[in-house]
């Protein structure tokens, strides 16, 4: 029992940095700017973060450092993809090659160095709660904040004004710019602060779960936090279950790793990769006409279910706007 | 609200869309704007909505110039549009597309303001449904109380009537009453003649950009609007229903079975002379579409068999041309110019450029389509995109399939096109259609098919039908005595 729990605590742990990132790249997609560069986004905003971090030993600086270069990044692509109009897919694959590179060449004098980290804090009284106290309040303030971003983005997106408006300008802008909303000025707020997020993210592996920098630390993930986002459907609470799945995948695997199956561990590495592959396709196949058409032949509790799984992507993900026409 | 423009002109590229327009718009009335395709009322409409700014000219209101060019503008003014299709957003609630936009000062709680407006107006919205699951009158009615809750004084409505029902016409025209009445303006865009005499207070026509003569206190004599909306071109429109005669036959079905996602029917035995022109009649949805998908040949029966010109059809030909009723997306190229459109039509792989912009300029000549050789045709309008994708039938085409042949266009220009049509069949071509417009059937056609609940009439001769005996067939009355 106690082994599972600190299980628990592990996943939720190992999960924050991939959380964050996920996260960042929902605000921006509601308001219908595809983020491709997370990739190399995380790697370089990690490597930064960590750099200054290392030269200020101050983790907050370091935090600071990676947010910002995180929120550069998505200003760059959103000038590109919203002001310029270019394809958001092509900028942000560039991006995420570019700032892979960058943080390779920039990041060479940090490799292997130790440096701060985020330290640990049990949160008083609240670490004393059974079962919930040792899975959920005793890690560091990183993951804490992790935890309070899913229900509050959540909330905002689904609940508030503001949120309803990015919403409304991710599905279909015209309509929101004929109702006098700054269209352009909604988009280039939401992928910033998505950025900053991705940012925050890198820095979160760097000086916190990972603890330090090398080469190409991280790469990987953001592909893997942007399958993520379709697999959540848009939806905060089913990216975070996302986050948790892949995560639990990865710690599946690994244990399986050490007992002596004779399984090669190529394939056991893999394998979260393969499960988000083919839980992609079966979402995605539910919004086929083929399959809309049978779920017209099951029972009702049946289809409400499969709609359910399906809900589609922002109408206009990654369409430029253009108020003139 | 009272609203003045003054010599206001909007240009795209060398198409002149609004020249030298010069109006006023009193409070407290409904005023009716009519012109027929492309004569420029949507586009004065925009920049009155502040979605397109004007090269020249002032607007003003009660007496202020005011500066527009941007949808926000134009609402903190007090100007709201409703669009032909609403802008709204599908997967949104009622509710929440109301609250979707700039706040404005003074505005009232959307709950409970929508309530209000919703019981005062008459209308029956549930503020919890999703804009994806309500009809289009509905989401009209939306965008009106949207436009009550912010404020709006000036309320422009451009072709409200189109693709909503008779009972929500209704409900529409109370609604815009009840708003005029209470001392905002209305202005009431339309191409129907009957809806200005029955709605608005006063009229103006706009005709190939300019306002015609001077806007007139309704009521105005039918020939006078007309004689304004057409000019001399009026005299044209008169009603001739050429006979052809049979001369052989184009196609030949023989037991066929057809089916799609939605419709199952058959078996059709029948046969089509050629040089007629055949009206499909039926509600919508019962077939005829994918009749006439089959006639083209761009499905294929699921038994039986379908004999084009004594060979059998098994996929699109040259000279059996289809023309959708979704233009934009079926039909042509919309970023293409009317020379690429004619050089793809070649047969000759070395076609010059030259010859194709000759044959171009002919048929704008010929077709008399409002456009240049090189505008793309996303640019043209409604009936001119109508006009070129019948120009673009190859002489050689023995027959010729449409769906709506004239949805969504002026009396004007769906006599021009029935012209062109008639001029095909005089010269051998076959014409089949389907409309919506029962009227139009009988008055085209020479021969009508009936389609009503997954099965399809003999070929009825159109002279032996009125347009009364043809509404009870499509409803299913005495179907059965002209059944296969």
């Amino acid at each position: 029992m106690d082994k599972l729990i600190l299980d628990i605590a592990a996943l939720i742990a190992m999960s924050t940095p991939l959380l964050l990132a996920t996260l960042g790249i929902l605000i921006g997609e509601r308001a219908g700017v595809i983020n491709l560069s997370v990739d190399g986004s995380l790697l370089l905003a990690g490597m930064v973060g960590f750099g200054v971090a290392f030269t200020t030993q101050s983790v907050i600086y370091g935090f600071f450092a990676a947010a910002l270069v995180g929120a550069t990044v998505a200003l760059l692509i959103g000038y590109l993809g919203i002001t310029l109009r270019l394809s958001q897919t092509a900028v942000g694959f560039v991006f995420a090659l570019l700032c892979t590179d960058l943080s390779s060449f920039l990041g060479n004098p940090y490799v292997q160095q130790s440096g701060p980290a985020v330290p640990a804090w049990a949160i008083p009284i609240l670490t004393d709660i059974p079962l919930l106290g040792p899975i959920l309040f005793r890690h560091d303030v990183v993951i804490y904040a992790g935890l309070v971003l899913i229900p509050l983005i959540a909330w905002f997106l689904e609940r508030s004004r503001p949120g309803l408006i990015v919403r409304g300008v991710g599905e279909r802008p015209e309509a929101l710019y004929a109702r006098g909303i700054d269209v352009v000025r909604v988009r280039y707020a939401a992928v910033i602060v998505g950025g900053a997020l991705i940012g925050l993210a890198g820095a979160a592996y760097t000086l916190d779960l990972k603890q330090g920098w090398t080469y190409r630390h991280m790469a990987g993930t953001g592909w893997i936090a942007l399958a993520i986002v379709i697999f959540g459907a848009w939806k905060s609470y089913r990216i975070a279950f996302g986050c948790y799945l892949y995560a639990a995948l990865q710690t599946v695997a690994s244990r399986m790793q050490v007992n002596d199956w004779e399984i090669p561990t190529q394939v056991l590495q893999v394998s979260p990769f393969v499960v988000m592959i083919v839980v992609l396709a079966v979402v995605n196949s539910l919004s086929t006409p083929t399959v809309q058409a049978w779920l017209q032949t099951v029972p009702a509790p049946v289809r409400r279910l499969f709609t359910y799984v399906t809900s589609p992507a922002p109408a206009s993900l990654g369409k430029p706007f253009d108020p003139a026409g | 609200m009272h609203i003045s423009i003054r010599n206001l002109r909007k240009a795209f590229g060398p198409v002149v869309a609004n020249n030298d327009i010069s109006v006023d718009f009193a409070a407290g009335q409904i005023h009716g704007i009519l012109g027929e395709n492309g004569a420029g009322k949507s586009t004065l409409m925009k920049i009155l909505a502040g979605m397109y700014s004007a090269d020249r000219g002032d607007i003003a209101i009660d007496g202020r110039i005011v500066l527009l060019g941007a949808p926000k503008r134009a609402l903190q003014v007090g100007i709201g549009m409703v669009g032909q299709d609403p802008l709204d957003i599908p997967v949104f609630t009622i509710l929440e597309n109301i609250s979707a936009g700039i706040r404005l000062a003074g505005q009232i709680p959307v709950a409970e303001s929508f309530d209000h407006w919703n019981s005062v107006l008459g209308f029956e919205l549930d503020p919890r449904a999703h804009i994806g699951h309500i009809t289009v009158g509905q989401r009209q009615q939306v965008e009106i109380i949207r436009l009550l809750i912010t404020g709006s004084q000036l309320f422009i409505l451009d072709e409200p009537t189109t693709g909503i029902t008779a009972a929500q016409i209704d409900a529409l025209f109370v609604a815009l009453r009840t708003i005029a009445n209470a001392g905002k303006t209305v202005l009431f865009v339309t191409h129907k003649l009957d809806e200005v005499a029955t709605l608005c207070d006063t009229v103006s026509v706009l005709r190939g950009g300019i306002l015609v003569g001077e806007q007139a206190q309704m009521p105005v004599p039918r020939e006078q609007i007309l004689q304004a909306m057409f000019g001399e071109r009026n005299a044209l429109i008169a009603t001739q229903s050429g006979q052809h005669h049979p001369n052989g036959t184009v196609w030949k079905l023989t037991d066929v079975f057809m089916h799609d996602a939605q419709i199952a029917f058959g078996p059709i035995t029948t046969t089509i002379a050629a040089g007629q022109i055949v009206g499909l009649a039926g509600l919508e949805g019962s077939g005829q579409t994918l009749f006439l998908r089959h006639l083209a040949g761009m499905q294929l029966p699921h038994s039986g068999s379908i004999v084009f010109a004594d060979t059998p059809l098994r996929a699109p030909r040259y000279d059996n041309v289809f023309l959708p009723a979704d233009r934009l997306h079926e039909g042509i190229i919309p970023s293409m110019n009317l020379v690429e459109h004619v050089q793809l039509l070649h047969r000759h792989l070395l076609a010059t450029g030259q010859t194709s912009r000759e044959k171009a300029i002919q048929l704008i000549a010929d077709y008399n389509i409002k456009a240049t050789p090189d505008m793309p045709l996303q640019l043209l309008s409604g009936g001119n995109q109508q006009r070129a994708m019948l120009a673009l039938i190859p002489d050689t085409a023995r027959v010729i399939l449409l769906e709506h042949p004239t949805r969504g266009l002026d009396a004007y220009s769906a006599e021009a096109i029935w012209q062109r049509l008639q001029e095909r069949c005089a010269r051998g071509a076959t014409v089949v259609f389907f409309s919506a417009d029962l009227e139009e059937v009988i008055r085209y056609s020479d021969a009508v098919l009936v389609f009503f609940g997954g099965s399809v009439s003999r070929v009825l001769d159109c002279d032996a039908l009125s347009e009364q005996a043809l509404a009870r067939l499509i409803g299913g009355v005495g179907f059965a005595e002209v059944a296969q």
